[in-house]
């Protein structure tokens, strides 16, 4: 069956690429190899290569068709790959939709990514699924965001433009999983949970999610407007008794997210700041301890360019628990206490040498209140206009075990990627 | 060693100083003038205009690196604002990335970076103006220019160039700069600059430009052929444009997130 899918790939490859030389088809993609290997011998239960968290090799073809004077055109980008941790070779659709387009408005139906707001690798109304396992692995940035089964419509006028989503299938983010992540669980003793994915918007119509977004430019601000309304991405808990239970499910809970962005030139640098309203749904008394409490989550960042291209990005981000005294008075003793203001500290330095072929990088998220850390730092080399070549770490470290970043102590790791672009 | 150079320039300036009210006799323009003016020939032709540039980064070694984009450009006032807009053919892996700038004459640029394998617009910090441009030997001033009030300018002597009269203008920056001294060539005809070197600390020549190849193009003389090299490094930036274009009546809208995110492709091919 894989074969076949492979023969017909190439086919479609050896039809497509003579085409290619015409200006309205174009067919590009890659080959890559990334591998991810635990630095230390601890590994989590259930791993099952040792330290290699991530060993793949992957192709990427990615094709785009908009004819000349046409109001339509259409994108596909597919991955195709083996993964030595699962032995297994498998298809990733990565995204693929039809446009329309006119003067006054834009259509985009299909599988597409999505990246909103204004802070760097913290999301406020981002609320479109991620794949953290990836990020912390060490794969690709692009690997982060996981595109939406969507339909998209921009709306565009000199006062106002807008974008606006339906998507009917819940798509969740893809957290560090077991086997290949240490994490923290308050309920080690009960491995088998249920997991309720929401039904598709087709099956149950208050299902579908929106989000929606305003934006212009206004006095050199860039200003943005958000609302959303569907379901958290990560699970919260259902259990027969938080504090000593016998059955757990998890599900997805209902979320909505109002809130704004501005961005603008100043001191020098850009000022970014971002606000979101996080309405918990499904536990507007912030009383169940297995849902989490509505939130206003806040950023204030600020980047720099420096002579010989060197860039300095700072960030602020907090996010503050509105029912706090009901979240303490219901917490199980076996979860996590957080704070009641959780904070991040991040830093991003960025330099270019050897006219921009050689880039050094690095990233850290710090939390104050739960004394932990990430920091990633990179190095990145362009052998060739299509030969890259990537070497970095995800570093975590941490006070306690239960923290964001302080579960995955154990996983810090060195990863590899070498990308040929054609 | 410090005053002895200053002693240098000084006894330069006043060396100088006949020849320049020579030659403003003779053309009624001041040096500052014929840079202005060649200023506005190179960066602000047209009232907009559009242009497929490739770029061949060449280093020692002989190993090539390309860039081919399109860029638009339209002007709010003559020597004053201005709008880019550029999006990436080439190479493969930055193909789609789409990038924009409002240009402003007396404070940082704005500037925002599509990045399309994420869906991302993102607004970045305005670079150092002398940092290089998509890893080429020009710098961001080299291709979208330089007041001339920065400068103290003199025009040292008149002389022809590939058979051109041209201006020879010594350029000495007011403030910090990538340079120390900028001698240029600019075409007496046309105002058009056609050689300009480019001296460091040690005032030794470090960056060398050539205009090769001149066209009229609707009526405004374009340098369609450039190259950028590096003395000291041996890497160099040929750049050729084709497909240009002026006064398109490109219009506003065009620069902006919308058209970032969904490239004009009426504009673009």
């Amino acid at each position: 069956m894989d074969k076949i899918k492979i023969l017909l790939l190439i086919i479609a490859s050896l039809i497509f690429i003579p085409m290619a030389n015409a200006s309205e088809l174009s067919l590009h993609g890659f080959l890559q190899t990334n591998y991810s290997v635990r630095v230390n011998d601890d590994n989590p239960q259930g791993a099952k290569q040792g330290n290699l968290i991530l060993g793949e090799e992957r192709a990427q073809l990615k094709a785009s068709f908009y004819p000349q004077k046409s109001k339509i055109g259409a994108f596909v980008k597919s991955d195709f790959y083996h993964d030595w941790v699962e032995e297994d070779w498998a298809f990733d659709f990565r995204e693929g939709y039809l446009d329309l387009m006119d003067d006054k408005f834009g259509l985009r139906v299909g599988r597409q990514i999505y990246t909103w707001g204004v802070g760097d690798l913290l999301f406020i109304n981002d609320t479109f699924p991620k794949d953290w396992e990836a990020f912390f692995e060490g794969r690709p940035l692009e690997y982060l965001k996981i595109g939406a089964d969507s339909l998209k419509l921009d709306i565009y006028s000199d006062k106002v433009c807008a974008e606006a989503v339906v998507m009917p299938f819940f798509e969740p983010d893809d957290l560090p999983s077991v086997g290949r992540f240490h994490f923290f669980d308050p309920y080690p003793n009960i491995p088998n949970r249920e997991l309720e994915k929401p039904d598709s918007a087709f099956e149950k119509f208050g299902n579908m999610e929106y989000a929606l977004r305003l934006y212009r430019y206004i006095g050199d601000f860039d200003v943005s407007a958000y609302a959303y309304k569907g379901f958290f991405r990560s699970p919260g808990m259902k259990a027969d008794n938080f504090n000593s239970p016998s059955v757990i499910s998890l599900f997805y809970p209902e979320l909505a997210v109002y809130g704004l962005s501005a961005q603008r030139s100043a001191l020098g640098g850009v000022v970014s700041t971002e606000y979101g309203y996080y309405d918990s749904l499904d536990d507007k008394s912030g009383n169940d301890p297995g849902i989490n409490n509505s939130q206003s989550r806040f950023l204030i960042g600020y980047q720099k360019a420096f002579p010989d291209d060197f860039t300095v990005g700072i960030q602020y981000y907090g996010e503050l628990m509105h029912q706090y005294s009901q979240y303490e008075d219901n917490l199980p003793s076996a979860s996590a206490k957080r704070k009641e203001l959780h904070q991040y500290i991040t830093l991003r330095l960025t330099k270019l040498f050897k006219y921009q072929t050689v880039k050094l990088s690095l990233f850290t998220f710090y939390s104050p209140d739960e004394e932990d850390f990430l920091i990633i730092p990179e190095a990145s080399y362009n052998f060739t206009d299509n030969l890259l070549g990537i070497i970095g770490m995800n570093i975590f470290a941490g006070a306690e075990d239960d923290t964001t970043f302080g579960q995955h102590k154990k996983d810090s790791n060195i990863y590899v990627t070498v990308r040929y672009s054609f | 060693m410090r005053i002895s150079k200053i002693l240098f320039f000084l006894s330069l300036s006043v060396a100088l100083n006949p020849i320049v009210t020579l030659a403003v006799a003779e053309n009624n323009l001041t040096a500052k003038e014929i840079i202005a003016k060649s200023r506005l020939a190179f960066y602000y032709a047209g009232d907009d205009g559009r242009a497929k540039i490739s770029m061949e980064l060449i280093n020692k070694a002989g190993q090539k690196r390309i860039r081919e984009l399109t860029m638009l450009r339209k002007d709010y006032e003559e020597g004053g604002e201005q709008k880019y807009f550029t999006y990436f053919h080439k190479p493969s892996d930055v193909k789609d990335t789409t990038f924009m700038v409002y240009k402003y004459p007396d404070r940082d640029d704005d500037r925002w970076l599509f990045i399309p394998s994420i869906n991302l617009v993102k607004r970045i910090a305005a670079n150092d103006k002398y940092a290089s441009f998509v890893g080429s030997d020009f710098t961001y001033e080299d291709v979208s220019g330089r007041k001339p009030d920065e400068d103290n300018h003199t025009l040292l002597k008149e002389e022809k160039l590939s058979g051109k009269d041209c201006f020879v203008i010594e350029s000495i920056p007011k403030g910090s700069s990538e340079y120390t001294k900028r001698i240029s060539w600019i075409d007496e005809a046309n105002f058009l600059p056609l050689k300009e070197e480019f001296y460091d600390k040690q005032n030794e020549l470090y960056r060398q430009f050539e205009a090769q190849e001149t066209k009229d193009i609707n009526g405004i003389l374009t340098v369609t052929k450039r190259v950028m090299k590096n003395i000291k490094t041996g890497h160099r930036t040929e750049v050729v444009f084709q497909d240009i274009e002026y006064n398109l009546g490109i219009e506003d809208s065009i620069f902006s997130e919308r058209y970032l995110r969904r490239p004009p492709l009426e504009w673009i091919r």
